[in-house]
């Protein structure tokens, strides 16, 4: 068969979801951020909620989610998205209101947003990027850096007598009465990717059905940061990443 | 027995050559050019070897710039 | 009605879709008294206690930024924390009210009243270029009356809008007329005023971001250009000044706030020892009565700014003037209100026995 016999639009299996725009993305060649962008258009555009989605975009590397996804968005000062968030779901109930933050803006500077909007069951999902670094300032340490992990703030290895321990807050979010729905996803292959999917999908669909906070946090991999080429950066997030922060659901109120 | 056919379109200009895609396909279809690059520098994703594509969609799962597009037959 | 009661029951009557804030003397009262009227059960009005007033303000932010009626309140060190959200609602042009109801610091200092945060409220107080319209009510009808004016002009210059309360005016009890219940806007009706707000794409229209960044520099410096003649605008258009017995004075008290009414028996005190004294009282702080005041002081033989702050305002007075006539300051700290006679003392001592 022809190329051009296959290459019809009748044929045509898979294409960039409408909502993901042109604009090109920022990111570095590889980024797990462009892999989770692609599945939040998705899942908004399955789930016809493109009129009343919201974002709300971090301070870091997804800061600039606003200029890929087509949704109304929100910009939020370093940490307070789930304060935004709270607000915005609040004050029109009907929309689907999301935020999209990396683990310095959840898990240092934003923890006690994080956890209080979580407590109070905000009817909101978060998708919360662990690559265990700040991206965007240049690869510094960040709370979920691994012990022995080298960053620009610890060029010799995150020590714990002077670092503290790597935090693994998912679980803190899980044990929280206000969290329906708390996962733990990557996005390193085919099978993970659609898993990752499935999970915003289902964190979405308990927004809106008001069960409480959703928490989607997708293992990811910098590989500028960690200074590996991207399949690379894939091996040693299995190698390394996996054995402190497993994936798989930490709690799913449904079942 | 049924035959697959699938061909992928990878969007050069959006393509960064990442080279997930190449290592995601089960079928050894991809690999990235050589010597030509896009626009913006990139040596970007094509299909090496298209007769072996069965249109799984891995490649376009895995891309992170979503610049991939899968197109397939089933021949019966 | 207590000042801080009023500023709660003001908000509810203007149509206000939500509060947003964290308990701290001495304004928790329009928490409390927020939670206690249960509006969302009326108006459908939203009220939430949030973990700090750094999330509180961002909360405000969001509701600003989706082109809602929000307010928040808080006291000085609280006021402190919300700077980050002040810095980025003006760089992101939201319309949203914020309230100060001063106490004495630095620090935890006291919980006792002050006007210490003057420079903080009119000068920036967060970072980057900025103003916000700050309105300063000397009695608890101003308190119902500024929550009116205060969103009527963050909505028209797409601004914030501050209410610099000290703890006098938001602790004491006074008559007031409230304003009819307004309906809250309808999304239609705010969709139509706000085109630039985040409400969901209805219709598939061009999505709407708020945000404050922008790399760009050319844009950015547009941008602050931009917010520059809103500033100027205002400027033109906002100021705002009560001016008693001030045309044949030959001293002129300033004062803002509950130092503005002790100071007024204070005049009345020296116009009754025969000394001609008037009274300049600014009700906008930002944009500052710059052409009320020199008018006032034209013919006036000294100035004394009267502050519950070691002398924050007295620099606006002299610019105002251009330092033409001496300007003095006098002031009480530490949550100490002055009694109408240490004023005139003052007067005494820095003018009038010289």
């Amino acid at each position: 068969m022809e190329l051009n016999e296959i290459i019809r639009p009748e044929n045509r299996v898979y294409k960039k979801p409408e909502l993901l725009n042109d604009t090109h993305m920022h990111y570095c060649p590889g980024c797990s951020h462009g892999v989770v962008h692609k599945l939040v258009a998705q899942v908004i555009e399955e789930m016809g909620m493109q009129e009343k989605a919201i974002g709300v975009s971090p301070v870091g590397c997804a800061v600039f989610a606003y200029n890929y996804i087509d949704v109304d968005w929100l910009q939020a000062a370093h940490g307070r998205a789930p304060a935004m968030a709270t607000a915005a779901k609040r004050l029109m109930p009907d929309k689907l209101v999301f935020t999209y933050q990396g683990d310095g803006d959840l898990a240092a500077i934003g923890t006690a947003e994080t956890i209080h909007a979580c407590n109070r069951a905000e009817n909101i999902t978060i998708i919360f990027i662990n690559n265990a670094i700040y991206g965007m300032t240049g690869g510094q340490m960040a709370p979920t850096t691994l012990l022995g992990q080298k960053t620009a703030t610890c060029p010799y290895g995150r020590r714990v007598d002077l670092n503290g321990y790597p935090l693994a807050i998912a679980p803190l979010l899980a044990q929280l009465d206000g969290t329906c729905y708390v996962t733990r996803q990557s996005v390193h292959t085919v099978a993970n990717v659609r898993k990752t999917k499935a999970a915003i999908r289902k964190a979405f669909e308990n927004s809106m059905k008001g069960l409480g906070t959703s928490v989607v946090e997708v293992v990811s991999t910098c590989n500028t940061g960690w200074k590996l080429i991207p399949e690379k950066a894939n091996e040693w997030m299995v190698e390394n990443m996996f054995a402190k922060y497993p994936l798989g659901d930490l709690k799913n109120k449904e079942e | 027995m049924a035959k697959i056919h699938g061909a992928v379109v990878v969007n050069t200009d959006r393509c960064k050559g990442c080279n997930l895609c190449v290592v995601a396909c089960p079928s050894h279809v991809l690999d990235l050019q050589k010597k030509e690059v896009n626009d913006r520098g990139y040596h970007f994703a094509y299909m090496s070897n298209p007769e072996a594509c069965i249109g799984c969609q891995s490649c376009a799962w895995v891309c992170p710039d979503a610049c991939i597009e899968v197109y397939r037959v089933v021949e019966k | 009605m207590k000042g801080n009661e009023a500023l709660a029951v003001a908000a509810i009557r203007y149509g206000a879709d939500a509060y947003f804030g964290y308990p701290i003397t001495p304004q928790s009262e329009v928490l409390e008294t927020l939670e206690a009227l249960k509006p969302w059960e009326t108006t459908g009005m939203v009220v939430l206690q949030a973990e700090s007033e750094v999330a509180a303000v961002n909360m405000v932010y969001a509701g600003a930024a989706c082109g809602k009626t929000v307010l928040t309140s808080t006291s000085s060190p609280g006021f402190s924390l919300m700077q980050e959200g002040m810095s980025y609602m003006a760089a992101s042009e939201v319309p949203a009210l914020m309230i100060n109801v001063m106490r004495g610091g630095p620090g935890l200092g006291t919980i006792h009243p002050s006007q210490a945060d003057y420079f903080q409220a009119c000068k920036g107080g967060g970072h980057g270029d900025y103003h916000a319209i700050v309105l300063a009510p000397s009695s608890v009808q101003e308190m119902v009356d500024f929550v009116a004016l205060g969103w009527d002009l963050a909505f028209k210059y797409r601004c914030v809008s501050m209410i610099l309360a000290d703890g006098v005016v938001g602790q004491m009890m006074e008559k007031v007329v409230l304003p009819e219940q307004r309906p809250r806007r309808t999304e239609e009706e705010i969709r139509k005023l706000c085109p630039w707000a985040v409400t969901g794409r209805k219709d598939m229209r061009p999505r709407n971001v708020i945000t404050s960044l922008e790399l760009d520099d050319d844009i950015m410096e547009a941008n602050n250009h931009r917010f520059q003649a809103t500033y100027r605008e205002i400027e033109k258009n906002e100021t705002r000044c009560e001016l008693i017995n001030t045309e044949d004075c030959d001293y002129l008290i300033v004062a803002f706030g509950s130092p503005a009414r002790i100071s007024m028996k204070a005049m009345e005190m020296a116009r009754e020892q025969g000394y001609k004294v008037g009274l300049a009282r600014p009700i906008t702080l930002w944009p500052f009565p710059v052409n009320q005041i020199r008018e006032a002081a034209k013919n006036v033989k000294g100035i004394l700014c009267v502050e519950l702050a070691t002398g924050q305002m007295i620099e606006d007075v002299k610019l105002a003037i251009e330092c033409s006539k001496p300007v003095e300051h006098f002031g009480r700290l530490g949550g100490n209100v002055p009694a109408p006679d240490e004023i005139l003392n003052a007067l005494h001592e820095k003018f009038l026995d010289k």
